[in-house]
């Protein structure tokens, strides 16, 4: 089993999310997010008084997979979260040991 | 006395008027607690309600009499005379709407919501570090020692009214308090913060508002009251109402605008925060002109008080005083604009009851000179006596809050609430 973790712009989620279920995924976890990379911050002025901001909002997903479901996966998302420009994102896959479905106490790739 | 007659139309614009101004402390909590961080919200909207609580019960006891009480000495009224304003006659020689038919109690509840909401703008200062029993005293040593004596000298006959020495060049004008609310709390709050001293890590951590929102709903509920604040001045439903009226909108239309062109060429963007803050340096600079002057001075004199405040901001940070929420650069300046442009714009009798002529109008220096003249002693005397009490508060008490209450949040450490529920907001602590 793996796990595909990709933190993306906000404003693409409703792309991937729809991208996703099409390609059969049943299942996501998404949080907000705080992050740069190369995009870096901005700046905000009040009054006067100019703030750097370094970190900007992004969203978070994480979809546990099948083996042979992550590449097929990651670039469904890559695909739909790509506008072309700095800050889209980045997408990684992890290793995943096991997974229980708390409802029926399944475990391994049935739980999935 | 005898001959009083209540006048309906007047007292009831009086009435509404004061109840306007009474809005504006909480409207002035709330604009204030936009601007600081989440954790410190409560407190500083709380110092604008507890001066209601506190200057509400002072200006009962003795601060009508100081203010308009017989003179003592051209500095402040007999606080004895009217101790309590128990049994206040209408058309008393306290009231100075009694010739517009207004009743003494109608003039003293109008009077208490300028105290209160004059008070309570020094919370701007203070912002985040002052502990709560240093700011309720505070309240009333500053509006016994420095409000009341400034509003007798000015509109109680004292020192700086026609009757004093400024009178031999020209009686002096303030029509809702340019020197009395404006330049008096502005200064107040320059030396507070001197003395206080700036919060940990000014000028280098971030302090950004938590809530710009709040910032401008309060911003249009103090628009909003400032109107009986100024056209309420009149002390009656007519001509110089309605001018005054028209005129305190147009300095906030010209305040806004003025203080965004100073942001945009400045740092490139205009700004939510600006764009009320301007509007508030032009209600600030209405506050005295906005009964003497017409609407052309009005339009000029919002607008300069809209980019001057605007450049103004960044001073504390080049000087180095955590004047937090910019009473210098709004009530300060603002107020030594629309104090010393009367001198300027005053139109004259022509098209105003009592108004003497400004320079523009074919009145010479003489008016400009009195104007400056009361800006000047009026600056002085708040910022001397605020000093003074400032200074021997910190000889008999702690001001500030202990560096880890400071850091921590002063909501949580002076009031033990918070204002906004967070993942660890915490349980029922017993069987309540």
């Amino acid at each position: 089993m793996k796990l595909v973790c990709a933190v993306i712009q906000p404003h693409r989620l409703d792309d991937v999310k729809s991208a996703l279920e099409a390609a059969g995924v049943r299942g996501m976890t998404v949080s907000e997010a705080s992050g740069y990379g190369r995009q870096r911050g901005h700046t905000e002025v009040y009054r006067g008084a100019e703030y750097q901001v370094d970190l900007v909002p992004k969203v978070r997903i994480e979809i546990l997979v099948a083996d042979e479901d992550a590449v097929s996966v990651t670039s469904v998302v890559v695909g739909a979260a790509r506008t072309g420009k700095i800050g889209d994102g980045k997408v990684w896959t992890l290793p995943v040991e096991d997974v229980a479905r708390v409802r029926t106490g399944e475990h391994g790739p049935d739980a999935l | 006395m005898d001959t009083f007659v209540i006048d309906p139309a007047n007292t009831a614009w009086v009435l509404l008027s004061a109840a306007l101004v009474l809005l504006m402390t909480p409207a002035l909590a709330l604009f204030y607690g936009g601007m600081v961080r989440s954790k410190s919200v409560l407190n500083m909207m709380l110092m604008s309600f507890s001066a209601l609580g506190v200057v509400g019960v002072v200006y009962l006891l003795w601060g009508y009499s100081m203010s308009f009480g017989s003179d003592v000495g051209g500095l402040v009224g007999n606080p004895l005379q009217l101790f309590g304003v128990a049994n206040l006659a209408d058309g008393d020689p306290s009231d100075l709407m009694a010739g517009h038919g207004v009743p003494a109690y109608a003039f003293l509840a109008f009077q208490a919501t300028f105290a209160i909401i004059t008070v309570a703008l020094l919370s701007g200062a203070v912002a985040d570090r002052l502990r709560f029993s240093a700011w309720l005293l505070l309240t009333l040593v500053w509006s016994t020692l420095v409000y009341f004596p400034l509003a007798h000298m000015v509109w109680g006959g004292g020192l700086l009214s026609g009757a004093g020495p400024i009178g031999h060049l020209a009686t002096p004008m303030d029509f809702a308090g340019g020197s009395v609310v404006e330049i008096g709390a502005g200064v107040a709050g320059l030396v507070l913060a001197v003395v206080l001293g700036a919060r940990k890590g000014f000028g280098k951590d971030p302090m950004r508002p938590h809530n710009l929102p709040f910032t401008m709903l309060g911003a249009g509920l103090l628009w909003f009251g400032w109107l009986g604040f100024n056209a309420g001045s009149a002390g009656a439903a007519d001509h110089q109402a309605a001018i005054a009226w028209v005129n305190t909108t147009a300095a906030a239309c010209t305040g806004l605008l003025g203080w965004l062109v100073v942001e945009r060429v400045r740092d490139g963007k205009a700004t939510s925060l600006g764009a009320v803050s301007g509007a508030v340096a032009g209600l600030v600079a209405a506050t005295p002109s906005s009964g003497y002057v017409a609407p052309p001075g009005a339009l000029v004199l919002g607008l300069v008080a809209g980019m001057l405040g605007a450049g103004a901001v960044g001073l504390k940070f080049r000087l180095g005083y955590d004047d937090s929420l910019d009473l210098v650069a709004v009530h300060l300046v603002g107020g030594l604009v629309g104090t010393i442009g009367i001198g300027l714009f005053a139109t004259g009798p022509d098209l105003l009851d009592g108004a003497r002529r400004g320079l523009f109008y074919g009145g010479g220096l003489a008016q400009l000179g009195a104007q400056t003249a009361l800006a000047l002693a009026a600056l002085a005397f708040s910022a001397v006596v605020t000093a003074a009490i400032a200074v021997a508060l910190r000889r008999v008490m702690a001001l500030r809050v202990p560096a880890e209450h400071e850091i921590g949040g002063v909501d949580l450490a002076l009031h033990g609430e918070t204002a906004y529920e967070g993942i660890a907001s915490g349980r029922l602590a017993s069987g309540a």
